[in-house]
């Protein structure tokens, strides 16, 4: 068959190619005749033609992140149109482990899921546990738990307060505020031996009593730490870009931050005034003087507010708890729980038989089981704990506070732009550790 | 296979570099150049996931500070870094992205493993924690402690930075790139891996639950 | 003290006669008091619950598993006892084999400042499924992704319940189970082999490589076994 070989000249109706170098597309509309002929209009009247959505993601690997968070963000433009956190890439199977450790040896796995918050959660599973055997601890270890829950909820907002800034762009107070994180690491260390995975609690008691000298540096501490903040919040709170990248960011109301599950300072700043030490207190919180911080927008300005507002309420619990610090023993004297002293054990033959049961089996708690919940600074920490008489747990449950702030993540970015959602996720203070477990 | 290893010896202050008399003087000052401003200005890429991390940022921070090592600069990016410094628990399913993250950075690369998680799956030996990141990728410097206080990191920096010395150009076994058996991804043999990760010693007591 | 707070001192207003609270003291061990809305659901409820416990001060409601949803939905709406806040969701499986799983609700009242455990037993033998509370309360959301994750177990009327901490093709199976081991069943090479030999765009779900503008790209056999559902990874 012969083939005819015929130019064709055509008039292209568009400049050819858009913006990112690939043919531009022109919709075709029916006419009166029933053909399909491409629509001349202007760009900004073509029916039908959506603008693309990006998918990109971010993470897990990412400085911005918090820990290995990965979101994968549906972009129109620089718009967020739909946000899908995945977590999981840090999850070390502590629930798991908790099953095959005694009491006392679960204390050190507490450090390490909040690892900003050592000390308040070694607090926190301590209580649980003592609720679970029903031990009552003496008034100086309830004290110096306050000291230690709130020393702890100090630093974790340091770290928060350094990473916020980094995320947002100033750089500096990270290193002002990190200058003090070391000044409460010496400390704990002089108190513990660790600077930050203290495993500062025992079933019962504590893994150690203050050293001397330790409340005069307290003292110091609680003197000078206020001045540092207000350095900070001098060079931060009224500053132009800080607000402006901020106010209005990552709105919740309080009717769908509590259907949430939200808690801690992201609960607060909506408005809502649940505070675990003042609703459901432990430790003796009721009767200490401190105030809790509730904000009214419910946005990552709030939120930031809370977090400044509520460590000098720390500082000012810490001088309380300073003050009313008593004599006495930290440790109750069950042998149960405690470790009789290295005298008596090697001497007496009913202490050494408590103290191989302890070091070998475990203490045992009765069959039953307890949920106690306390304020962390990201907020409600809760440990339940199933006992089936044995010296480890049958159910190790860790209530973690990031997991459920950071589900509501998607709703807060919707409708946000890109550096939002990097502000929104500083805000909401997530602890991969405490997430993924 | 590059030059014969056998040509440092041990000396009481350390260890000292006796080269074999094929290197000229040329080559000898142009490595030591090279690997003097390599181990001067290592390039840090923080793969910061757990209690490590913050060790880090607290080394990094101005009572440690890494900025006299020249690593203040922290490459986010693994394309513009030198040396890759895992801090925390590696789960599996973060293995495939740590993975990644090594073979996208150019050679040079060397790789600290800081704490006891990197370096063997510290406490976490149970089913989601690789027993230590050299199974995924190959480690020059371990950095035990839980977490490593400031100055075991730049210990462990240091003992990088010595290694990086002793380099030399014409050993091309160095800079050279793991290659996985493509069908496993694994770059070491499997029974040495499990070999490797079985928990012995006291270890072996605690997987029993219960009583 | 930053000006631009009114602090707020006693926690949230309470409505009615709601003691101020205290910190718990010699809390008995059993024949504690009950919260008042265990005799509620029960004159509610009538046989759908089963059995009340107070161990520790707390108290413990066991149901009847398919009317959950039913009991949490009054739990939250009914004015006196408004539970608004769902704290927990998760489950526990007891070391007697004989022994049901139960999947545990813990809820509070913050009006009322009142905390309640929800029980409900799965006999081992038969397809773990529970409804889910996601229309109640939006933080179920995750927490019920959570528990199918490490337990296996179905929340029915889950809007999208795939697993959340362990990757979406994970053989093992279901970690937080009694006859799940510690280390895991497979050996360490194989279980580093299987994550490390997965496809990348696996990671992906069906709804983010839709947004995707490289979707249309992939070949129609791919396309149809993502629109399955089916693992595109190996």
């Amino acid at each position: 068959m012969a083939t005819v070989k015929r130019t064709v000249e055509v008039e292209l109706s568009t400049t050819g190619l858009d913006a990112r170098g690939r043919p531009q597309r022109v919709p075709l509309v029916t006419d009166q005749e029933g053909n399909l002929v491409p629509v001349n209009a202007a760009p900004a009247v073509e029916p039908e033609l959506e603008g693309e959505h990006m998918l990109i993601n971010i993470g897990p690997q990412h400085p911005a992140t918090h820990g290995v968070l990965r979101l994968v963000l549906e972009l129109d433009g620089e718009t967020v149109v739909r946000c899908i956190p995945h977590i999981g890439y840090l999850h070390c199977g502590f629930e798991k482990i908790g099953e095959y450790r005694q009491y006392n040896q679960i204390i050190p796995w507490t450090d390490r899921e909040d690892y900003l918050n050592s000390p308040g959660n070694n607090v926190a599973f301590a209580l649980g546990a003592e609720r679970l055997f029903g031990i009552e601890i003496t008034e100086r270890c309830k004290v110096l738990r306050v000291i230690a829950s709130e020393l702890s909820r100090l630093i974790s907002h340091c770290v928060w307060l350094g990473t916020f800034c980094i995320d947002i762009g100033a750089f500096t107070p990270f290193l002002w505020i990190f200058q003090q994180r070391e000044r409460v690491y010496t400390m704990l260390e002089s108190w513990i031996g660790a600077r930050m995975t203290t495993t500062l609690t025992r079933v019962g008691g504590m893994g150690a009593d203050i050293p001397d000298g330790w409340t005069e540096d307290l003292a110091n501490f609680i003197r000078t730490f206020p001045r540092v903040l207000d350095e900070c919040s001098a060079v931060l709170t009224k500053n132009g870009i800080w607000v402006g990248r901020m106010v209005g960011v990552g709105a919740m109301s309080a009717d769908e931050a509590v259907n949430y599950g939200l808690s801690g300072p992201l609960l607060r700043a909506s408005g809502v005034a649940y505070d675990v030490r003042k609703d459901f207190p432990y430790l003796d919180y009721e009767t200490y003087d401190f105030d809790v911080p509730v904000g009214q927008a419910g946005d990552v300005y709030d939120r930031y507010l809370v977090r400044m507002e509520e460590m000098r309420q720390c500082i000012r619990i810490l001088d309380q708890a300073l003050k009313r610090l008593p004599d006495g023993p930290v440790n109750v004297s069950d042998h149960r729980v405690i470790l009789p002293p290295k005298s008596k054990a090697m001497s007496d033959m009913e202490s050494m038989i408590h103290h191989f049961k302890q070091v070998m089996e475990g203490p045992r708690p009765p069959i039953g089981e307890a949920y106690v919940a306390v304020e962390s600074p990201k907020g409600e920490k809760g440990y339940y704990m199933v006992s089936d008489g044995t010296s480890k747990p049958v159910r190790w449950r860790i209530r973690p506070p990031s997991f459920v702030n950071l589900s509501a993540i998607p709703r807060m970015v919707e409708g946000h732009l890109l550096s939002d959602v990097i502000a929104i996720n500083a805000s909401i203070d997530i602890v991969m550790g405490e997430i993924d477990r | 296979m590059g030059l014969d290893r056998l040509d440092t010896r041990r000396t009481d202050t350390g260890v000292e570099y006796v080269p074999s008399s094929q290197e000229s003087w040329v080559t000898t000052k142009l490595d030591f150049l090279v690997n003097w401003g390599r181990a001067n200005s290592l390039w840090p890429m923080p793969f910061g996931t757990a209690c490590c991390a913050i060790e880090f940022m607290a080394t990094a921070a101005s009572k440690f500070d890494l900025a006299r090592f020249g690593m203040e600069r922290m490459s986010f990016s693994p394309r513009q870094a030198d040396v890759l410094i895992c801090a925390g628990r590696v789960p599996f399913k973060l293995a495939p992205v740590l993975r990644r993250i090594w073979m996208q950075m150019p050679q040079p690369k060397w790789c600290i493993s800081m704490g006891a998680c990197a370096s063997s799956g510290g406490m976490f030996d149970n089913y989601a924690v690789v027993q230590g990141i050299d199974t995924i990728i190959p480690v020059d410097v371990y950095v035990p402690g839980c977490p490593p206080r400031p100055e075991g990191l730049m210990y462990g920096i240091m003992m990088l930075q010595q290694k990086v010395m002793r380099e030399r150009m014409a050993d091309k076994s160095l800079r050279h790139e793991i290659e996985p058996d493509p069908s496993s991804q694994l770059y070491i043999a499997p029974p040495l891996i499990d070999e490797l990760s079985e928990p012995f010693g006291n270890s072996i007591h605690q997987t029993r639950s219960g009583l | 003290m930053s000006a631009d707070f009114t602090p707020v001192l006693a926690g949230r207003a309470a409505g009615g006669n709601v003691p101020a609270p205290v910190t718990p003291k010699n809390v008995p061990y059993r024949d504690g008091t009950a919260n008042p809305s265990a005799d509620a659901l029960r004159a509610r409820f009538g046989t759908t619950v089963s059995r009340v416990d107070v161990v520790w001060g707390e108290t413990t409601v066991i149901v009847d598993a398919p009317r959950v949803n039913e009991i949490v939905r009054w739990l939250h709406d009914d004015p006196t006892q408004r539970y608004d806040y769902l704290v927990d969701v998760t489950a526990v499986e007891y070391r007697d084999l004989e022994r049901p799983i139960e999947v545990v609700w813990h809820l509070r009242s913050l009006p009322f400042r009142r905390f309640i455990r929800l029980k409900a037993l799965l006999q081992k033998g038969q397809p773990l499924e529970v409804p889910s509370v996601w229309d109640i309360y939006k933080g179920a959301d995750w927490m019920e992704r959570e528990c199918f994750d490490m337990f296996g177990i179905r929340f029915v009327g889950h809007p999208d319940l795939r697993r959340i901490l362990m990757w979406e093709q994970y053989k093992e199976g279901f970690p937080l189970r009694k006859d799940f081991p510690l280390r895991g069943r497979f050996s360490r090479s194989e279980q580093l082999r299987q994550i490390l030999s997965q496809n990348p765009e696996a990671k992906y779900s069906m709804e983010e490589i839709s947004i995707a503008e490289a979707f249309e790209d992939l070949p129609a056999d791919v396309r149809a076994r993502l629109g399955s559902g089916e693992p595109v990874g190996e």
